[in-house]
This record gives C-alpha cells, structure tokens and sequence, in this order.
C-alpha cells in the first residue's frame, strides 16, 4: 500500500440474504481512497453506493454478509471488534449523513450532539468539549453558534442542520470524511453552500472526503476521481475531468445524457 | 395586454392564503401566499420555481381548492372555482387534475391499477359504458409507457418511475383542462427523471396539455415551461416568458437561483466561487419589512427595507424590485 493510501477496499462484497434469495448490493468491489483527495462514488438508487460507506464504518445490518478487506492504514476494518471501531469511528472517520433531521438525536441539543463526540473520543471536560463545539459551528459558519447550540433540531432549517452535522463531523478532526448523499435533501441555493462548505472543509483540514452522490454536478464540482457504480459493481473509476470528458462505459455515458443541465445562450 | 385576456384557460387574482399557527403561545396567521396573480393559456405550461417554503405547493394546493383561500379569484374559463359547492365543484374537479411528488405514496396500495385508472371514469364521467372506460383506460396506458398486464397488479409491485407513469394516467385519463403537476420529479433517480421528463414533454405535445409545473429541477423547469414564475415566501419576485427568464433574469433572486445549479462540467463548476445566496429563506412568521427578498440580496439598499416593490413590467418580464433596471 502507498503510503497516500488512507482507505483501501479490495474485493468487498455485501450480500443481504432475503426470503427470495440472497441480494448483492456490493460485488467485488475495490477502490482507493488517497490522502487529501476526493473521490466521488456516482450511481442511482440501489446500486450499491451507500453500502459501500456503511461497510466501511461498520454500520451495515447485521444480516449483511460481507467478504473482502477493506483496511484503514495498516488496520482491518472488517471483523473489527465493535471497541475498537468505535475509537475510530467520530474520531478518525466520520460520516455525514443524507438526512440530518433523522441523523441528529430529535433529544438533544445541538451543543450536547457535538460535546458528546470529544468527551467520547478525547475524554476532554466538558467545558473544553464545549468550547471546541462552539468553534466547530463557528467553522461552519453558522451565524449565532452560542443560539444554535441551544435549539434542538427541530428548530433548524435544513441547511443548519446539514452544517450542524458537518461541524459534528469534523470534531474529531477526522483523517476521512464520509459522506452519503449530503445536499440531496436541500435546496439548490442551500446546496451550493453547503458544496461549498465541504470544500472549504477539505481545504482547511486535508480531511480526505469519499462522496456518494447521484448527482453528477455535485461531483463535477467537488470531486478529484470518480467511481461510477451500477448493480454493486464499479463500473468506471477515472479522474474527475477525464470521466466527464472521455466517459469509457456506455452506463456513464448514459447517466451524463440525463443529467440535466441549463440551457444558457451562447 | 388587458385586450386579450379573454381566451385565459385559467386566471387568478389577488389570491391570499393563510394558515392559524401557534406561535409564542399564541395563534397567529402565518401568511403562505401574498397577492399571487397569474394567468394561463390553453396548451400552455406554466413553470413555477422557489426554494422549499416558498409556496409552491400552497399555491397548487389552492387552485385545486384542497386549501381554501382568505381572498382572491381562481377562474377557470371564466368560472371562479372559488364560489363553487357540492356537484358543482365535484363537476370541475374533473376538469382538473393533479400529479404528485411521492408517485408511490399516491396510489391505493389496496387497489389494483386497473381499479386505480377506472375510479375517475366511474366518478367524473358518469356517461361512458364499461367498455368504453376500459377503452380509455388501455389507451391511457400505452400513452404512459405501462403495458395491459401491468392492470392487474398492485402499486408496491413497481418501481418509482412506475408508479409516477400511473400517476401521470390517473391524471390524464379523464381529459382535464389543467393539470397541476407538485415536484412530479422529485423523487427519482436521474435517468429516470429524465424519461418522466421526456413523457411529459410528449404528452403535452400530443394532448395539447395546459399544465403547472412546479419543481426545483430548473433544467426541467426550462424544457417543459412556457413561462415561468418565481416565488420566494409567498410572494412573486418574476415572471417572464421561458427564455427571457432562463436569458435574462432580471430579479437578483432568479439570478441567484440559476447560479446555484449545479453545472456537470468539472472545469465550469470550478470556476464558481461563492456560493450565490447566503442563509436560509426567512421565516414566514416574521417576514423582512419591504422586499421580502432584501435579507439575502446582494443589491438591497435602505429603500428596499421600506417600500414592498410592485410586480411590474421590465424589459418584456415582470419584475418585482425597485432595483431591476439598474442591476
């Protein structure tokens, strides 16, 4: 393994067994995750894409049969016991997930969700965990981060909510930053910010950012390679302006005819 | 251009709506939509466009009077659906008809599809035979892309696309004037919204369909439309024919919200540096004084916070912001 290589995933299969025969979200699947970069995993609904991220964090349903390696640095991930995991997990990788308001706890207040991550992970006080959580928002750019950490999800619009989990991302300033779907739920002006956020982001921290998406212009924008999956496999996987510009499968090059774009004269 | 209204297929007209809310421990009105007029010819695609809590969707919602306004007139072909009662308003739904977001989620999923596309026969055209609704409902189908066998079956039996085609039949199939079409394409995956996309065009073409278009897709807001509105909290920043619209936007919140799609060109989309708009739509609660818009936009100055900009005419589009020759 280079020693850029943070993530490496290499023959990963994911089998759920179901009344009516076993399904393969992921087949014989391998891929690269390198310091710093952003690699973009494209495909519709179903294809396997998210499995992918919850096999790497060890959230897959435990019915889910997995097979093949996929290694953080030097560390199996696979197998792994849940202890272990879990001082990697929030620490050392870190996810933002597609849907906030169901990934945030409807119980708690924003400045308890982030605390938790570094008294879990750091065993820091409280009052340092707190004071990294209100820089934390503060690097999200959240307008009032003393307001903001006293309300409760329900009382944030979306895009708040899609900072606060971001912000909760990056407290324990994760190696890796995984991310499933993290605009799909947004509007098109909140999108462009928080694309913008997650970039700054990378920028700032050197976080390496594995994105999944359905959406090929939220990769054109954020994405140094990107992977195009159908039906559990990896289809294509090449640098980002390479793949838009000499797609190789006809699948990609069917995902870029539908992808809508503006009509802007000439 | 008040000459030539007549022929209007539907026509609305200062039209209010707002909803009680407990608010601080108390009700207040919270004000959806604000003094929204429109106007639609036959066999033309109005395209509605504004972030989530704008008022799209009351605005749909309304005309199809599944929310009963405070004020205003929606007239279809002269008639205010507004004053109508019991079989009257039953008569005109049929006349209109509505597709929705969630395909899946609209149908009955205790009733077979051929059941789901004969209830409307049976219900808004009285008239027709068995024979003749069986007729309408096979024809309906291939219209859709859905095959014969497909009648038989149940609604968790099909994907979203589908289900959305059935949606689009269950609509069509009692010939409506109007049909109003609420994020029809929201909820599926890209190639898919592209084939949806593709079956409306089609059907508009073929049927000389008027429809409402409401969506956040803008690239399939441009291919469908024939004008366009945009709403922000309930009230109409522009509206404008398609390509004056898509061309020359000329409210800074339309500017905005073509900025902010994404482009799938990794060389273009790089090039973008801040994103168009900051923060989030305000709360309808406590909407901003004068333009509703000024808290995001980059042109505000202090006349803007004082006097709510009139939706009038600018270059051929109508423009609600004092700044709009200028910018």
């Amino acid at each position: 393994m280079s020693s850029g290589t943070l993530l490496r995933i290499d023959g990963l299969q994911v089998r759920y067994p179901t009344a009516r025969g076993d399904t393969l979200a992921v087949d014989e699947l391998s891929l690269e995750l390198h310091a710093g970069e952003c690699l973009g995993l494209v495909g519709e609904s179903g294809c396997g894409k998210t499995a992918v991220l919850l096999a790497i964090m060890g959230l897959l349903a435990s019915s889910a049969q997995v097979r093949g390696t996929i290694r953080y640095r030097d560390l199996e991930l696979i197998g792994l016991r849940t202890a272990a995991l879990n001082a990697l997990r929030g620490a050392r990788l870190a996810m933002v997930f597609q849907d906030p308001m169901s990934a945030l706890n409807p119980y708690l207040r924003t400045i308890e969700q982030l605390r938790e991550v570094s008294q879990v992970h750091g065993g820091s006080s409280r009052r340092t965990a707190e004071r990294r959580a209100l820089e934390m928002l503060e690097a999200v750019h959240i307008g009032d981060p003393e307001r903001c950490a006293r309300q409760y999800p329900h009382q944030l619009s979306g895009g708040m909510r899609q900072r606060v989990m971001i912000a909760m991302a990056l407290m324990g300033d994760p190696e890796v930053l995984l991310a499933d779907e993290p605009t799909t739920a947004l509007d098109v002006t909140v999108q462009a910010q928080i694309l913008a956020l997650l970039q700054e982001v990378r920028v700032r921290t050197g976080a390496a950012l594995l994105l999944v998406t359905h959406d090929l212009g939220v990769v054109a924008q954020l994405a140094d390679r990107v992977g195009v999956m159908r039906g559990g496999r990896l289809l294509e996987l090449a640098a980002c302006e390479a793949l838009f510009a000499q797609p190789q499968h006809p699948y990609t090059r069917t995902l870029l005819a539908s992808m809508p774009r503006l009509q802007v004269p000439g | 251009m008040n000459a030539v209204t007549a022929a209007a297929l539907l026509e609305v007209q200062g039209l209010m709506v707002s909803f009680p809310v407990r608010h601080a421990g108390r009700t207040v009105r919270l004000r959806a939509l604000h003094d929204i007029s429109l106007r639609l010819d036959a066999a033309e695609t109005l395209g509605i466009v504004g972030e989530s809590g704008s008022g799209k969707s009351t605005l749909a919602r309304t005309l199809l009077r599944l929310t009963e306004p405070e004020q205003g007139q929606v007239r279809l072909r002269g008639i205010d659906l507004l004053q109508l009662r019991g079989s009257q308003l039953q008569r005109a739904r049929a006349r209109l008809q509505m597709i929705f977001q969630d395909g899946v989620a609209a149908l009955d999923p205790r009733q077979r599809i051929g059941a789901t596309l004969d209830e409307p026969l049976r219900m808004l055209k009285p008239g027709l035979s068995a024979a003749a609704r069986l007729e309408r409902v096979l024809d309906m189908l291939s219209r859709v892309g859905l095959e014969p066998p497909h009648l038989q079956r149940y609604p968790h039996e099909f994907s979203g696309g589908q289900a959305q085609r059935i949606g689009i039949a269950r609509a069509l199939i009692v010939e409506p004037e109007l049909v109003v079409c609420d994020e029809p394409l929201a909820s599926l995956d890209v190639s898919i919204r592209a084939q949806i996309t593709a079956l409306l065009l089609e059907l508009k073409r073929d049927l000389g369909l008027s429809l409402i278009f409401i969506a956040h897709d803008l690239p399939a807001v441009q291919l469908l439309s024939d004008r366009v509105l945009v709403l922000y909290l309930g009230h109409i920043m522009e509206t404008a024919a398609r390509d004056a619209l898509f061309h020359r936007p000329r409210h800074p919140y339309t500017r905005a919200l073509l900025q902010s799609v994404p482009v799938p060109d990794p060389k273009l989309a790089r090039l973008r540096r801040a994103p168009p708009l900051a923060g989030d739509i305000p709360s309808p609660l406590s909407p901003p004084s004068g333009c509703v818009f000024r808290t995001r936009c980059p042109h505000a100055i202090q006349r803007c916070a004082l006097e709510v900009p009139p939706l009038r005419p600018v270059g051929g589009s109508e423009v609600a912001c004092h700044r709009a020759e200028e910018i």
